[in-house]
C-alpha cells in the first residue's frame, strides 16, 4: 500500500532522513513515535510528497510518487490530518468538506453536501456545518479536519501529531474519533503521535524513529513490554510516567 | 487670490478641466488594468518554488522601484512614441509607463499577501490533491484579499497622481496638462494661481476618499487582529 525505499531527505546541510525503508500494508495501522526533531513529520510528509525526498523512492498503491504525480496520487489515495488543523478559514465548515470532492472528484454539490453531513455527524458536529472554522474550539476544528479528510473517501489517512496542539481536555474527543476510524478494516492509518495509550490500543505496528532512522519496530506488546534498542528504552521511560 | 474676475476666467474654461479630469481617470483605469495584470503575474512569480521566475520578478521590481518614473516615461516617449513606432502614441506610452511602474509595486503587494497566508493552508490543499495553480486560486489568493486591498487602494491613489507624468508627452489631454495649458495660456495666464488650485482640488476630491477608505480599512483589520489575539490569549 505504502512503500518507502531508502528515502533520504536533507534540508540544506542537515540530513533529516537517512535512508528509511518502510512498508505499510493495506488496512494496517502504523504508529510512528520518537523524540521531537527526529524526523517523524518529515517522514510522514514524504509519503504524500509535501516533502520531496532528496533520494529514494515512495510508492503508493504501486504508483511511484513524483512531484508531478503528487496531485493525482493524493487525490485518489490519501488524505492528511495536521497538527495545526489547517482548515480553510475563508470557508464555512461545510464548504471545507465539499471543496475537494466537488472540484477534484467532480461530485455534484448536493451529493457532496449529503456525504459531508454524514461525516460531520460521525464526528459529532453536524450542527456546525454553516459556521466558520475559527469560531470553533481546537478539538472541534480537529474533528472537522478529520471529517474533511474522510470526505475524499480515500483509503489512506496520515495523521501528524493530531492532538499535540490541543488543550488537554480536548485530546480525548479527537482520539475517540480516531479510535472509531481504526475499527474500519480497509482504512490504512499512519499516525505520528505521543499518545502511547492510543498506540497501545490501535496500532498493529509501532515504529520508533530517532536521528532520521527507524531504530526499532514491532507490535505494541513488543514495544511497551520488551523494547530492545537502548534509545527506544530511554525514550519510552521518559514518555511513560 | 480672491479677485472675482480671475475665478470667472476659470469658470469659463471649466470644460477644459472637466475633459482633463475625464481623461486622467480613463488613463488611470487603463494604467491600473495593466498594473494589475503585471502585478499579479510577477507577484505569483516571486513566490514560485523554482528560482528563475523569482529572479526575473526580483529584477523587474528592483529596477522599476529604483529608477524614477519620470525617466521610465521619458524613455518610452522618446525611444518609442516619438521614434514613430506605429500605434504607440504618447498617450499609450504614458499608460504603459504607468502600468509597468505600478505593476512593480502591486507585485510586492501581492507577494506580501501570499506570504501572509500560513504554509499549512497550501499543504492542506496539496494533501487533498489540488495542483499548485488550483491551490493558489482556490485557497491562497482568496485569503489574501483583505490584506491586499488597503495597500492596493493606496497604489490606485498614487497612480492617479502619477498621471502627471503625461505632461511630458506635450499636448496631452490629462488634468495636469490641461491645468498647465490653462495657466500659461494666452488670456488665461493671469489666473494661473486659480487654475492650479482648481486642478489640485479636483485631484484631492478624487484621491482623498480613496486614501481615507484605505486607512479605515487598514485600521479595522488591525483592530480585528488585536481583538482576535486577545480571544486566543484568553482561551
Ligand atoms: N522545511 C524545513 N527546513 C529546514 N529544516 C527543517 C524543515 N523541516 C524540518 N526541518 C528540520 O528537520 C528536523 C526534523 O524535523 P521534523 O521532521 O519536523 O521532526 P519531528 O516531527 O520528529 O519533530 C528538525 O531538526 C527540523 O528543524
Ligand atoms: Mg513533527
Amino acid at each position: 500500500m505504502i512503500r518507502l525505499e531508502d528515502v533520504h531527505k536533507s534540508f540544506g546541510d542537515l540530513e533529516v532522513l537517512k535512508g528509511v525503508n518502510l512498508h505499510v500494508k493495506e488496512g494496517e495501522k502504523v504508529v510512528i513515535i520518537g523524540p521531537s526533531g527526529s524526523g517523524k513529520s518529515t517522514l510522514i510528509r514524504c509519503m504524500n510528497y509535501l516533502e520531496e525526498p532528496t533520494s529514494g523512492k515512495v510508492y503508493i498503491h504501486n504508483h511511484l510518487m513524483s512531484r508531478s504525480r503528487r496531485a493525482f496520487i493524493n487525490k485518489i489515495h490519501s488524505s492528511m490530518v495536521f497538527q495545526q488543523f489547517n482548515l480553510y478559514p475563508h470557508m464555512t465548515v461545510l464548504d471545507n468538506l465539499t471543496l475537494a470532492p466537488v472540484k477534484l472528484k467532480k461530485i455534484p454539490r448536493k451529493e457532496a453536501e449529503q456525504t459531508a453531513m454524514g461525516y460531520l455527524k460521525r464526528v459529532g458536529l453536524e450542527e456546525k456545518a454553516h459556521v466558520y472554522p475559527t469560531t470553533l474550539s481546537g478539538g472541534q476544528q480537529q474533528r472537522i479536519a478529520i471529517a474533511r479528510a474522510l470526505t475524499m473517501q480515500n483509503r489512506i489517512i496520515f495523521f501528524d501529531e493530531p492532538t499535540s496542539a490541543l488543550d488537554p481536555e480536548m485530546v480525548q474527543e479527537v482520539l475517540d474519533v480516531m479510535i472509531e476510524l481504526s475499527h474500519e478494516k480497509n482504512f490504512t492509518m499512519v499516525v505520528v503521535t505521543h499518545e502511547m495509550g492510543f498506540a497501545r490500543e490501535v496500532a498493529d505496528r509501532v515504529v520508533f524513529v530517532d536521528g532520521g532512522n527507524i531504530l526499532e519496530e514491532g507490535t505494541p506488546e513488543h514495544f511497551f513490554t520488551n523494547p530492545q534498542n537502548e534509545r527506544t528504552k530511554a525514550f519510552l521511560s521518559k514518555i511513560i510516567r | 487670490m480672491f479677485e472675482q474676475e480671475k475665478w470667472e476666467i476659470v469658470w469659463n474654461h471649466r470644460q477644459s478641466f472637466i475633459d482633463g479630469t475625464i481623461s486622467t481617470v480613463i488613463m488611470a483605469l487603463a494604467g491600473l488594468a495593466i498594473a494589475l495584470v503585471l502585478g499579479i503575474i510577477f507577484g505569483l512569480m516571486s513566490t514560485s518554488q523554482s528560482k528563475p521566475p523569482r529572479i526575473i520578478s526580483r529584477i523587474y521590481v528592483e529596477f522599476i522601484q529604483n529608477t524614477p518614473l519620470m525617466l521610465q516615461a521619458l524613455f518610452l516617449f522618446y525611444s518609442v512614441a516619438f521614434s514613430g513606432v506605429k500605434g504607440f502614441t504618447a498617450l499609450i506610452c504614458g499608460i504603459v509607463a504607468l502600468g509597468i511602474y505600478h505593476g512593480a509595486y502591486i507585485s510586492e503587494v501581492v507577494r506580501a499577501g501570499i506570504t501572509s497566508v500560513p504554509k499549512g493552508q497550501s499543504e492542506a490543499a496539496y494533501s487533498q490533491g489540488f495542483s499548485q495553480i488550483q491551490t493558489m486560486f482556490l485557497i491562497v489568493l482568496p485569503q489574501t484579499i483583505k490584506v491586499i486591498l488597503p495597500p492596493m487602494v493606496n497604489q490606485v491613489v498614487n497612480l492617479i497622481k502619477n498621471t502627471s507624468c503625461m505632461f511630458l508627452a506635450g499636448g496631452a489631454v490629462d488634468l495636469i496638462s490641461r491645468t498647465n495649458a490653462f495657466a500659461v495660456g494666452e488670456g488665461t495666464a493671469s489666473a494661473a494661481g486659480q487654475g492650479y488650485i482648481i486642478g489640485g482640488v479636483i485631484f484631492f476630491v478624487i484621491c482623498f476618499p480613496l486614501s481615507t477608505l484605505a486607512s479605515r480599512w487598514e485600521n479595522r483589520l488591525k483592530n480585528r487582529d488585536v481583538s482576535s489575539n486577545k480571544k486566543e490569549g484568553a482561551k
